[in-house]
Order: structure tokens, then sequence, then C-alpha cells
């Protein structure tokens, strides 16, 4: 049950991918949740209702969206390419996109439940203290609803870290470039090498407990998949 | 709305700018169809020291009028002043965090996840200018929390997370301190145990308060200026005393209905337990002063509630009543099949209410211009 070094690469992209997109999904995840948590405007359910999207829609779907609208007849390629960026499909930047939106409610969720429980009034009471809204948000928002950010990063590495049909559509299968655990653990049960499928599949394993116990205790009441999923 | 921007401070000495006062004027609906329409719609030039009380039911636009003056609501039109700085108008809106005032909240609404201290190092830190050290402490003092402040708000019961609310607010050195029935989350004695404190803040601390409350006894004791709101709009407006004496207003049926008159120690008689206090028509005897406020010439309020007292066509001394102050009335209110009527009084410069029987109105043949002697059967000194 020894892991090769192909396996090992495909171990390293994906540690990377994850990481990659919980922070971007912290960074452009957070103001979304603060929008939806606090707007009265008739776009909420709208875009509550895109950022969901993904909880529903089988990922080939997305993939495939994704790879029509970052290819070259697509306005996102039609854009990376004026850019100079070249276009996404089949790059490690091409995944971090995909994977972003297909992770998206995985992290708004968990930080928009969290502001919303905390309620307007802190915010308020900061703003009568003089404190600007940047000064609020780092000082009264971020340590209130610190453990719905730190749900939200496992949630979103963890469910990064699992996706395929995603990948396959937008990725493909390029060794160090997009063929992430998942991917690889799928060729190796494809050329029928079980023991190398056995290697892998126990990391995965252990990897996806050792996350989700490390947030129930950290949530101790409840489980977080349990009382985080909101209205 | 206009852009925001920052208000325009004109260069004032604090005298003059105390003068200015505060100039409010605020138009505000919200609420659908369903769930019924609120409107507030005031206009209010309020004293720019001192503490001004609004009292009104629940929903008469209290606190919706408190939060118009912190910038927590945004009123539909209207113009906001305070000592002579523009917090809102039609081209401004100055935001909550850049109008220095102070605000506190009717629940506890202490960071929860900052210690005592460290809510009230949240506001020092934000305060321009900072309270000086002396303030500072004399604010610990006056609220009486210098050694709770290592404990979490959890920690603290909930008279003491409101004295650490109320300094949090001062030590923000605000120019206009709200307070949004900063009592009514509290048990009876609690609330006993802070008003006290409440008055310490007008005669240790030189700054303009603004008292939302439903609660008379709380008001009366606590005001300077008061206004009456009901549904939305303004009933009444003016000083206290006179406010307080309206024989038109409900409150003035209310049993807690009276006046506060300010007085000043004359001198103490140890004998009999007694502080003599001067007030505008005359003498009054009250229970003995603590050591501590027992200087000739230390300025009091008494309470004096309606039911009593007792009018008399002359002036008995052969009756249990200490205190008889010479009057001239200036109104009757009765009502029929009501056993009581009101008589609104003049002493001096002050302003009596007297509880009295109907019969009591006939038998008199009590009519405004009409002298009489006035006879109190208790008058407590709240600060």
């Amino acid at each position: 049950m020894m892991l090769s070094a192909e396996d090992f690469g495909a171990l390293w992209l994906t540690l990377r991918l994850a990481t990659t997109v919980t922070l971007v999904l912290l960074l452009l995840g957070t103001p979304i949740a603060l929008w939806l948590a606090r707007t009265r405007s008739a776009w909420r359910e709208p875009v509550a209702a895109i950022v969901a999207l993904p909880l529903v829609l089988p990922p080939t779907v997305l993939g495939f969206y994704l790879l029509i609208a970052m290819g070259p007849e697509g306005p996102v390629g039609a854009l990376t390419e004026a850019l100079g960026l070249g276009l996404l499909p089949f790059t490690f930047w091409g995944l971090v996109v995909a994977s972003s939106l297909y992770s998206m409610p995985f992290v708004v969720q968990p930080i928009y439940n969290a502001i919303a429980a905390m309620g307007e009034r802190p915010l308020e009471v900061a703003a009568t203290l003089r404190a600007s809204p940047w000064d609020a948000f780092f000082t009264v928002v971020l340590p209130m609803a610190r453990p719905g950010f730190i749900t939200a990063a496992v949630l979103g590495f963890a469910h990064t870290v699992g996706e395929f049909g995603v990948v396959l559509m937008i990725g493909g299968n390029i060794p160090d470039e997009t063929r992430v655990a998942s991917v690889q653990m799928y060729d190796h049960v494809e050329a029928l090498a079980y023991s190398q499928a056995h290697g892998l599949a126990a990391v995965m394993l252990a990897f996806s407990f050792i996350v989700l116990f490390s947030l129930l205790r950290f949530q101790r009441s409840g489980g977080p998949l349990a009382a985080r999923h909101v209205d | 709305m206009g852009p925001w921007r920052r208000g325009t401070l004109i260069d004032v000495s604090k005298d003059t700018a105390d003068k200015l006062g505060i100039k409010a004027r605020f138009l505000l609906q919200h609420g659908g169809e369903a769930a019924g329409r609120f409107t507030l719609d005031v206009d209010l030039e309020l004293p720019g020291s001192g503490i001004t009380t609004v009292f009104g039911e629940s929903g008469s636009g209290k606190t919706s009028l408190l939060r118009c003056l912190a910038g927590l609501a945004q009123p539909h039109d209207g113009k906001l002043s305070v000592h002579g700085e523009t917090w809102f108008d039609a081209s401004t809106n100055l935001p909550t965090w850049q109008r220095p005032l102070g605000y506190v909240f009717q629940e506890a609404s202490l960071f929860p996840h900052l210690s005592a201290g460290d809510n009230l190092a949240y506001a020092v830190r934000r305060a321009r200018p900072p309270v000086d050290p002396a303030q500072h402490q004399r604010i610990l003092d006056i609220m009486g929390i210098e050694r709770l402040l290592d404990r979490a708000p959890a920690g603290l019961s909930g008279g003491e997370r409101q004295r650490v609310a109320i300094a949090r607010a001062l030590l923000a050195n605000p120019r206009l301190l709200l307070m949004d029935e900063p009592l009514a989350s509290l048990d009876r004695g609690r609330r006993l145990e802070i008003l006290p404190y409440l008055e310490r803040l007008r005669s240790e601390l030189q700054l303009p308060v603004i008292y939302v409350s439903h609660d008379l006894q709380e008001v009366s004791r606590l005001a300077d200026y008061a206004v009456v709101l009901a549904a939305g709009s303004v009933l009444a407006a003016g000083p206290a005393q006179s406010v307080f004496s309206r024989l038109d207003l409900s409150i003035a049926r209310d049993s807690e209905a009276g006046v506060v008159l300010s007085g000043k120690l004359i001198d103490s008689d140890p004998a009999w337990q007694l502080s003599r206090i001067a007030v505008a028509g005359g003498e009054l005897w009250v229970p003995a002063l603590t050591a501590s406020a027992n200087e000739p010439g230390t300025e009091v309020r008494l309470r004096i509630l309606a039911r009593d007292v007792s009018l008399t066509a002359k002036p008995h001394d052969d009756n249990s009543i200490l205190n008889r102050l010479r009057v001239e009335v200036l109104e009757v209110a009765e009502e029929a099949e009501q056993p009581m009527a009101l008589v609104r009084l003049a002493c001096g410069s002050d302003h009596l209410l007297a509880r009295v029987t109907r019969k009591s109105i006939h038998h008199l043949q009590v009519h405004p211009g009409q002298a009489l002697w006035a006879q109190i059967k208790t008058a407590a000194v709240v600060s």
C-alpha cells in the first residue's frame, strides 16, 4: 500500500487547490454573507439562490457551463485572453475558479448564519462608540462570528478536496496541474490498480475524518451540518 | 439623500454652544400596510444642558426619536443640529460613528467577547479626545464598577451590566448622551439601585442627556426638561415642572403624578432629624439629609406627589402636617363620576399639583385666582 510519486503529487495539488479556494472564498464569501444578512434589497433572494445553486446542481452541469464560459468562445474566455491570461480550462487557476463557485454555499452559509445570529445591535453599539464600519468589522464582526468563519473555512476546504465532477469537466487530467487526488483515485480504479487505490483512499478517509472530528470538537454543541444549515 | 459629508462645526465657546441647544425636526415613516403604519413627526428645540426626558406609551415613537438623533434610523425629511453643528439635513447625514454621542440601549449591549474593562477600553480608544484621567476615574466612581472590570459581561448581573454600559457611553466622551429606557430591563430593586447613579450624572457631569422612558417616576425624578410623545407626535414639551403639572395630559391622572421642586438646604435640626429646605414659595421640612450633603446652600430636588398635597383656606397648625405653603389656584380639573379632582397651584415661581376630592373642591369653592394653603404630607428628596 505504498503511495507513488504521482499519488503524492496529486495530494499536494489537492492541498494547494483547497487552500487557495478557501482563501478566495473567505475573501469573496464574507462580503456576500454580510450583504445577504443585512440587505433589504429585492436582489437578496435571487443572489441567495445563485449562491446556493451548487448545492443542487450536478457538478458536471456546473462544470459544463464553466467550460463553455471559460473556453475561447465564451465571455470569460474572451476576457481572460484579452487580459493576456490565456484560457483557464485545463489549468490550475481554471480549477480554482470552478471550485470556488462550486464550494461557495459551504462558505457563505456558515458566515451568513453567524452574522444573522449576531444581529444588528453589536454593530449599532460599535457605531455609537465611534467605530467606523471597517473598524467594527475587525473588532466586532470577526471576533463575534469567529465560529462561523472557522466552520466556513473547514467546510470550504473539505468540500474542495472532495470534488470530482467539476474537476473532470474543467481540469481534465494533467499531472501536477489539474490531476487532484480524487481524479488520481479514479485513474487507479480504471487501471485496476486496487492496491494503489487503497492507499490513496485511506489517506482521503483519514483526512476527512480528522477534519469533521475537529470541527465537531470545536463546535461541541450539535453537528455543524445539523445546526449550521439554515432557513 | 445627499452624499454624506462631515457636519460643519461652528467655532463657538461651550457656553454659547449649550445655548444653541439641540434642534431636531424629523419625519420618519415605517411599517407596511400589514404591520400598521407608524409616523414620527416631531419638531423640538431641546436645551443644550441638563436631562431632557422623553415620556410616552410604548409605540409612541420615543425610541424612533432617539434613533433618529443617533443616526441609527434615517428620517425621510428633517433637520438636526446639536450645539450649532449640523448632523442631519437635506444635504448632510453624519453617519452614527462620526456623531459625538453616547448611547445606552434598553437591554444590556456590552460586547460579549470583551471583558467589562475591555468594553470600556473600546470606547476610550475611539473617543476624540479621550476623557482626561481624572474624569475617567470619576466616571468609574459614579457608576461604582471598578471591581467589575475583569469580569466577562455574562458574569455580571443585569444592573452591573447596565452600569458598565452607561460608563462605556460616558467614556466615549460624548457631547450628547442618549439613553433608551436604560432601566426598563431591570427589576424594581435594580432600578432603585441605578437611579441614584443617574442623578449623580446630572449634578457631577456637564453633559446634556436625553432620557427615554415610559416610567413616570423615573422621568419626573430625573427631568429638567420634559417631552411627552403620543402616536409619533409631541403632546407637550417644556420645563419639567410645567409639563408634569399640566392637567390636560393623562400623566396627571397617574397615581405617581407630581412635580419636582428645586431648593437649597438652609439648615438641619439634629434633634428632630429634619432638614429645612428653601423653595421658591417658602420653606419645607424634610427628613434630615445625609451628612455628606449637609452643607447649607446644597442644591436639592424634592419630589411632591399630587396625592400628598391637600388644601386648606386657613393655615392651621393644629394638625400633624408640618409643611404648609401659600399657593394660588391656577386651574381645576374635575371629571363627572370621579371622586377625585386635580388642582394646579402656583407657589412662588414653582407649580404644584394637588389631588383632592371633588367634594372638597365644592366645599372650599376652589376657583382660579383663589389664595389657599397647601399642606404637604411628604416631600421626598430625590437628589
